[in-house]
Order: structure tokens, then C-alpha cells, then sequence
């Protein structure tokens, strides 16, 4: 009799054992929310701590970070935002459409301390997320408005504000907002951008989507930078008002902000070889308009 | 349903793709539909005929002009007015899209007065007809949404409705004088749908 029990003692713990290593090799969910624009979950994995959209549809992470290393960023298409940086160095107004976990401002204000950050973000759920379990929060330099990034920018044209590096993140997510894809839009974004300054948009590399989609950014800003990584599905499109510099340039910027950019776990000297001017889409689709923007649609084929 | 599904469209440069402009929409859709259901049954007391009936039609293509020719110029203004954009749209929608939306809301009860002969088939005959513009105003969304949008600008599909309900409207005209302005309702009732 005492034998089976102490037996039995030893199964549960075993099983409280096992358990507790299954947890830590398997996502914790940390919080689940249904907002209004989409079912937000945060899962923790170990040190790395996700916030995802849409989870059973089957869609990626919007953000992770390493809990124990806040400063490093976790996803190629984050790092990939700074590859800006290369054409304007120093920053001093931001606009950021899209916070998700809010580490590209974050990681923004640590780098520019004095430079003025605007966050768009249309979902105040996100905003209330990114600051409960990703340890965003705004300050002096840096705030965000619940607000459209096509609203936002139209008002801002009317201001005359003027922005020197804006980026363009609202398109992660399985609902594309189709009125931030087209001509017009970028009209109004290039309205706001300074001489110097540049547009990082990530966007979409696979899907019909990226042939409509590099036709239109040419059609508004000419010759611009296409930033893809082996290791990555985004592109990020770089644009700038001015003639685009010379592989040179961008190589000497790297050289003197790579030590910077280290602790955020950002590549910058792999960079420069990696933007291109290279059409490699075709040129006879349609430009994306307000007239004409099925984006929603596009994507599935 | 087609105008409807585009309203959000034609809004978004101005007001932005978030929930409350849909919402913005579809209220002043239901308000406008309600008021024009309230004036067409009252107007259908009134001597009812085919000629006010196709009317009907065209003054709805006629009011859906400015959606295609001044929204700009109509969401303007209200953008520089109003700050909050679920406000904007809200008035926007109002500008644009109340007008023709009664107009078509009257084109329903006016058909119950045509169409019932008698009594008894009323019931039936209001049936047939909500039958016939639901299933018009699905294909209208399921078409504008899954197909049209890929396919035409916002403004050719526009022109599109604007140019079915004119050819709606001739086409009742055009049975009314075949049939010598006698009774000759028994086939508005196909023309209806395209509302």
C-alpha cells in the first residue's frame, strides 16, 4: 500500500516536471484581446515575447522582443527600417504609421533622443498592448495618435509639416488598408517629406500585389531602392524626393553609424549591397489609384 | 448596394479606412432608405402612375451625378471643417449619398401600389417584390466587392449604376407606352432590382 502510493508521489511529480519544461518550450498566452480591427494575442516563448494578429487565421507575428535584451530587435524587417539611416543619417522628425509593439520608435528614440516622433496607430488596443507588455511609452520626443495614416498625413500636408523620415508599417496584418497603397496617397506623403528626407515603406514581396505596387511607388518618387534579404519575405521600398546617392555614399554612412545601430542587432554594413535599383517587376501593370485599388484582392492571386 | 460598397471608397482618402466610417455609411444608407420608403408610400397615394414610377429612377441616376463629378469638392470642405472623422464621413455621407438613397428607397412602396391588384395578393405581391430588390442588392455587393473593384475604377462602376437605373427608367417608360398607359405595371417589378 505505501509503496503504491509513494509510487504515485512520483508520477505526479514526474508529470509536474515534465509540465513545467513543456511550458517553457511551448507559448505562453500572456493576454487575448478581440479589438475592433482584429483578435490581438501576446504569447511568450521563453525570453521571446510576441505580439501576433489574427492568430487563427494563421498569421505572423507583428512583433516579438527578447525579454532579457530589450534593445535587440528580433525580426529582419524591423532591423531593415534603419536602412534608411543611410540616406538621411540624422533625423529629427519622424513619423511612424503602424506602432505593433511600438520597438521601432522605442529603438527611434534611443537613437535621436532629440528628434520630435509621431506614431500613427488606428488601433487603441495595440497602443494599450505595446505599452502593458512591450514596454512602449511615450514621452516629450515621441507620441502617439489613434488615428488613420491617410488622415493624419492629409492634415499634416495642410499644416505644411514637414517630415525627414517617415515610415510606412501598416501593411503587416492580413487587411491591407487599400487607400495607403495608392498614387494619391503618396502624393500626399511626398507633400510632407523634406528635401532630404526619406520613405521606408515595408511592404509586400510576394503576390500580384508587389508588380501594382512598385509600378505606383515609381510612377510617384521615380528610381527608388528595393531592400530584400535572403533570409527575410518583406521588401522595404526606400524612397527619397532627391536623386538617389551613389553605392559609395551609402557604404561611407554605413561605416560611420554602424556602431550605433549594434546593441538594436542591426546589420547596417550588409546593407548597402543589398539595395537596388533593379526593376524586377512588370512594368505593364496597372498603377494602383483612389480609383483603382484592389489590394485586398490582388494579394490572394 | 453597388454605391454602398463604393461609399467607403470614394471616403477613405479623406476619412480613413477605420470602422466608424462604415459605420457612417450604413447609417445614413438605412436613414435615407427609411425616409424614402415614408415619402414613396405617401406619394404612391397620390394617382399612381408608370411616368412618376420611371421618374424615380432617374432622378436617383440624376442625384448619384455628384458622387462621381464633385466628391472632392464636396468631401473638401467638410474635411477642412470637421476635425473628428467619424463626424466627417458621417456628413460627407449625408451630402453624397442621401439623396439618391431615398430616392431609390421610394421606388419600393411606389411598386406595391402598382403591382397589388387586389387584397388578397398584397402580402404576396410585397413578398415577390422584397425577394426581387434583396437578391438585386446582394448581387450588387457580392459583384461590386468581389469583382467590379478589380476590374473598373470606382467612377466606371459609378457610371455603370447611374447608366442601369436611366435604362431602368426608359424601360418602364417604354412599357407604359406599349401598352397605351393601361394596365401595364405587371413588369416594373423586374426593374426594381436594380436598386
Amino acid at each position: 500500500m505505501k509503496s503504491n502510493r509513494n509510487s504515485f508521489t512520483a508520477l505526479i511529480t514526474l508529470s509536474l516536471i515534465m509540465l513545467s519544461q513543456l511550458s517553457s518550450s511551448f507559448a505562453e498566452t500572456l493576454h487575448e484581446e478581440r479589438s475592433l480591427y482584429r483578435d490581438i494575442t501576446v504569447t511568450e516563448i521563453g525570453n521571446r515575447r510576441c505580439l501576433l494578429f489574427n492568430v487563427h487565421r494563421g498569421d505572423r507575428n507583428q512583433t516579438c522582443i527578447y525579454t532579457d535584451d530589450l534593445d535587440r530587435l528580433v525580426f529582419d524587417y524591423t532591423r531593415m527600417s534603419f536602412a534608411g539611416l543611410l540616406l538621411a543619417p540624422n533625423p529629427q522628425r519622424i513619423l511612424i504609421i503602424g506602432l505593433g509593439g511600438g520597438t521601432l520608435p522605442l529603438a527611434f528614440n534611443d537613437l535621436f533622443p532629440t528628434a520630435e516622433i509621431d506614431v500613427l496607430e488606428i488601433d487603441q488596443a495595440v497602443v494599450n498592448v505595446a505599452e502593458e507588455y512591450f514596454y512602449f511609452e511615450e514621452n516629450d520626443q515621441m507620441k502617439v495618435t489613434v488615428e488613420d495614416g491617410r488622415v493624419f498625413i492629409k492634415r499634416a500636408g495642410m499644416r505644411n509639416q514637414k517630415f525627414d523620415y517617415i515610415v510606412l508599417d501598416a501593411f503587416s496584418g492580413d487587411y491591407i488598408p487599400e487607400h495607403m497603397l495608392t498614387e494619391e496617397f503618396l502624393e500626399e506623403v511626398k507633400s510632407i517629406m523634406t528635401d532630404d528626407g526619406v520613405l521606408v515603406a515595408n511592404t509586400f514581396s510576394t503576390s500580384r500585389l508587389y508588380d501594382h505596387e512598385s509600378v505606383t511607388y515609381q510612377r510617384v518618387f521615380g528610381e527608388f531602392f528595393n531592400f530584400k534579404l535572403p533570409t527575410s519575405g518583406n521588401r522595404i521600398i526606400i524612397a527619397q524626393l532627391d536623386t538617389l546617392p551613389p553605392r559609395g555614399e551609402l557604404v561611407t554612412e554605413a561605416q560611420s553609424m554602424a556602431v550605433k545601430l549594434e546593441k538594436f542587432g542591426v546589420p547596417l554594413l550588409e546593407y548597402p549591397r543589398r539595395l537596388s535599383t533593379r526593376v524586377d517587376w512588370d512594368m505593364s501593370r496597372r498603377i494602383l489609384t483612389d480609383q483603382f485599388s484592389p489590394g485586398n484582392l490582388l494579394q490572394e492571386n | 448596394m453597388t454605391i454602398e460598397m463604393l461609399g467607403a471608397r470614394i471616403l477613405s482618402p479623406y476619412f480613413g479606412g477605420s470602422l466608424s466610417v462604415w459605420g457612417s455609411i450604413i447609417t445614413i444608407f438605412m436613414l435615407a432608405l427609411a425616409c424614402g420608403y415614408l415619402i414613396g408610400g405617401r406619394l404612391s397615394m397620390n394617382k399612381p402612375n408608370p411616368v412618376t414610377y420611371a421618374m424615380f429612377f432617374i432622378a436617383a441616376a440624376a442625384f448619384s451625378l455628384p458622387i462621381i463629378l464633385f466628391a472632392d469638392a464636396i468631401m473638401e470642405p467638410i474635411f477642412l471643417w470637421i476635425d473628428d472623422p467619424r463626424y466627417g464621413s458621417l456628413f460627407a455621407s449625408i451630402f453624397m449619398y442621401f439623396i439618391p438613397t431615398s430616392i431609390l428607397g421610394m421606388i419600393s412602396p411606389y411598386s406595391v401600389r402598382l403591382l397589388v391588384e387586389t387584397q388578397e395578393h398584397s402580402g404576396q405581391m410585397a413578398g415577390q417584390l422584397f425577394f426581387v430588390s434583396t437578391i438585386g442588392s446582394a448581387a450588387g455587393t457580392l459583384g461590386t466587392s468581389f469583382y467590379f473593384v478589380l476590374w473598373f475604377e470606382v467612377n466606371q462602376i459609378l457610371w455603370g449604376s447611374v447608366i442601369a437605373l436611366i435604362a431602368s427608367g426608359c424601360c418602364v417608360l417604354l412599357v407604359n407606352y406599349l401598352l397605351n398607359g393601361s394596365k401595364s405595371s405587371n413588369r416594373v417589378s423586374a426593374y426594381e432590382k436594380q436598386s
